[in-house]
């Protein structure tokens, strides 16, 4: 997993809540057997029409997001499935830092395992950022280690996150290797039982 | 000294206690490195982490304590003929991971086969005071037993294949009472759509849920799985229900639970578990099961649900834009109209399946309400056992004979049409009344149109062409 420590990006609004799995990975797009390629299919029926061409108002497809690194969407985001083809799908799009009030818990620890922030900020903060990025070229920097969220026009914001998922991010870490240290305390565990 | 004392006395809820139970490791700045009693798993969700374990020259810990099925893809028109080739790679590929890595499997062949939330109860690997993850989020209904179940991405699936653990902070603990008795022809399907339709489809979020009251204790087994199933879409991960005579009786006997004496040990040890008296929460909420009447879901998440005998509801019903913006979107997407009675919505198609309603009394049920009754011309429906098992079961009892006889298509096992990953599509701004789980766009097919109900709710509907107060339908007679 790539450590993530300071981005800077451009803001990509989605003003919806709710957004589930379902509408962030759809179904048929389940079945590949590998990590990759999941990019193409993001959002997919909200990105495309029925006959596969671009909805020219979504806003993922609009030409200023282009490139857009940074998504901010509305409360409650990632719920539904467990299917870490989502956030395989977000970042294999160019996708690092997503900024929403609220998620779904198991939506949060699969970004985290993938070495995706998913900033938590106040509803007004998602409404301001929304606004800001109304304009072309809208950038933020976040900075991890400070937890600190900012643009060069005077807005900032610190957010919360806790050390280990923290930790996580910064350095990087496969989880596996880490835990598999512990195995000591994991047979001492078995053979108590 | 003392210090210890008090705390040994403070009182702990089933959750605190089934958390501590399964600590291996605990440090400063980190969650709590958990243990897992059962893996579950299916062929959506593991590829990629068994290639991940491969890569890593890693095995699998306990292939004892994990079970693997084939449910998300299976076609149920002809159980062994899958005719889309990535569907059958996913399904061979788990296949031979299984058999690599020393997994028992119930494949397609199998007569464990079916659903995965539905064989784990089935077969007793879901037991009281067991840590059960699997990758799909609907393990939440394994919680009806008293067991702390939920949903994990595919990272977690390869991290507890190489380990047995899972690195989890403690969950806040939240108490779902339900007082009161639920009404005739009220169902738990009603119940919990009716809780989520109150308290929201995030209510649950950062919460471990146990559901509590007159009305959870007479729920028989499968009513509680049907309840714990949708904790997910309060937002919850888990959602549990203390164990009692209902589950000790649903699990004697079965093959993985200890049999005979070392039985009645078990159940003294899943006894200690109940919540000790005085033992608080992070948070309560209470209903009151009398109120609660048959659900319909009109829009495009379950916490979008109304009684049946109500209207749509309508944008002006809400104040925050972005709540008005949601019931518009939704609308739209349901192509339903603000104010109209729910009842008036004609429907094409019903599905009766799922993790959620797919059990052999939902079948039971669903076939008394259309016993001697025909579907409508204009509705295609068929029914989905959860397992191998109960399509046995219910054939056994006759079941298959009503829902032919009526018009329903009896199919093999899986999970069909709750996700539409097989064939079985509801067709683009097609209407389908089912007892499946989710209502999001496009869940169960490309701009299909989902609203979920009880399997007696779907049966009346199916027949009616529209929904209908099952209430009142099955007090009519037979034409």
């Amino acid at each position: 997993m790539e450590p993530l420590r300071i981005h800077q990006g451009l803001v990509c609004p989605l003003n919806r809540p709710n957004v589930d799995t379902d509408q962030i990975i759809p179904k048929q797009f389940l079945k590949r057997i590998e990590r990759s390629g999941f990019g193409q299919y993001l959002f997919y029926h909200w990105r495309f029409d029925d006959a596969g061409n671009l909805r020219p108002d979504f806003p993922l497809n609009l030409t200023k997001y282009q490139g857009a690194s940074i998504l901010v969407a509305g409360e409650n985001f990632g719920c539904g499935s467990s299917r870490e083809h989502a956030p395989w799908a977000v970042q294999d799009f160019g996708f690092k830092v997503i900024i929403a009030p609220s998620y779904a818990d198991i939506f949060k620890n699969n970004c985290v395992k993938n070495g995706i922030l998913a900033v938590q900020a106040s509803e007004s903060q998602v409404q301001t950022i929304m606004k800001n990025a109304e304009a072309e070229g809208y950038k933020l920097t976040v900075n991890l280690e400070e937890q600190r969220v900012f643009d060069n026009s005077g807005f900032e914001m610190t957010f919360d996150i806790a050390p280990y998922p923290k930790q996580m991010l910064l350095n990087g870490w496969d989880e596996i290797g880490v835990t598999l240290t512990y195995e000591d305390k994991i047979k001492q565990y078995e053979l108590a039982r | 000294m003392n210090v210890r004392k008090e705390a040994m006395q403070t009182p702990k809820n089933i959750i605190q206690k089934i958390w501590e139970q399964h600590v291996v490791h605990q440090e400063e700045g980190k969650p709590d490195l958990l243990y897992i009693d059962l893996h579950l798993v299916h062929e959506v969700t593991s590829p990629q982490a068994f290639e991940g374990l491969r890569i890593n020259g890693r095995k699998v810990r306990r292939p004892d304590l994990t079970y693997a099925t084939m449910d998300h893809n299976v076609p149920t028109r002809q159980r062994l003929v899958i005719n889309d080739p990535i569907s059958k790679k996913q399904i061979d590929t788990l296949q031979e991971n299984c058999q690599e890595f020393g997994i028992t499997l119930a494949d397609i062949h199998h007569p464990d086969n079916g659903i995965v939330h539905v064989i784990g109860p089935e077969l007793g690997l879901t037991q009281p005071g067991k840590t059960i993850v699997c990758g799909d989020s609907h393990t939440s209904t394994h919680g009806a037993f008293g067991a702390l179940a939920f949903g994990i991405g595919t990272s977690e699936v390869e991290h507890v294949l190489a380990t047995q653990t899972l690195w989890q902070a403690p969950p806040k603990t939240l108490n779902v009472k339900v007082n009161g008795k639920l009404g005739v022809g009220v169902t738990a399907k009603d119940l919990i759509l009716a809780i989520i339709g109150k308290f929201g489809v995030q209510f649950g979020t950062g919460y471990v849920m146990e559901y509590t009251g007159e009305a959870i204790r007479s729920l028989s087994m499968e009513e509680r799985m049907t309840v714990c199933n949708m904790s997910i879409e309060a937002g919850a991960r888990a959602g549990l229900i203390t164990p009692d005579e209902t589950t000790f009786e649903y699990l004697r006997g079965r093959r993985h639970v200890p049999q005979g004496e070392a039985f009645e040990e078990a159940v003294a040890k899943w006894q200690s578990l109940a919540t000790d008296e005085g033992a608080a929460y992070d948070a309560v909420v209470e209903i009151d099961a009398a109120e609660v009447e048959p659900q319909v879901t009109w829009g495009t998440n379950p916490g979008m649900c109304i009684p049946v005998t109500a209207n749509v509801p309508s944008p002006d019903d809400v104040d925050r834009p972005s709540e008005q913006d949601e019931i518009n979107r939704a609308l739209e997407y349901m192509g339903l109209t603000a104010g109209e009675p729910i009842s008036n919505v004609k429907i094409d198609h019903v599905f009766i399946g799922s993790c959620t309603n797919s059990r052999l009394s939902d079948l039971r049920k669903a076939a008394e309400v259309l016993r001697g009754r025909m579907v409508s011309p204009s509705v295609t429906a068929i029914v989905v056992p959860g397992s191998f098992s109960i399509k046995l079961a219910a054939e056994k009892e006759g079941l298959d004979v009503i829902f032919k006889e009526a018009g329903f298509e009896w199919r093999e096992a899986g999970c069909s049409m709750c996700l539409a990953m097989n064939d079985d599509i509801v067709p683009a701004g097609e209407r389908c009344a089912s007892t499946s789980n989710r209502n999001f766009e496009g869940r169960q097919g490309n701009g299909a149109r989902t609203h979920l109900v009880s399997p007696e709710m779907a049966a009346a509907a199916a027949v009616a062409g529209h929904f209908v107060d099952v209430r009142q339908f099955t007090a009519q007679e037979v034409m």
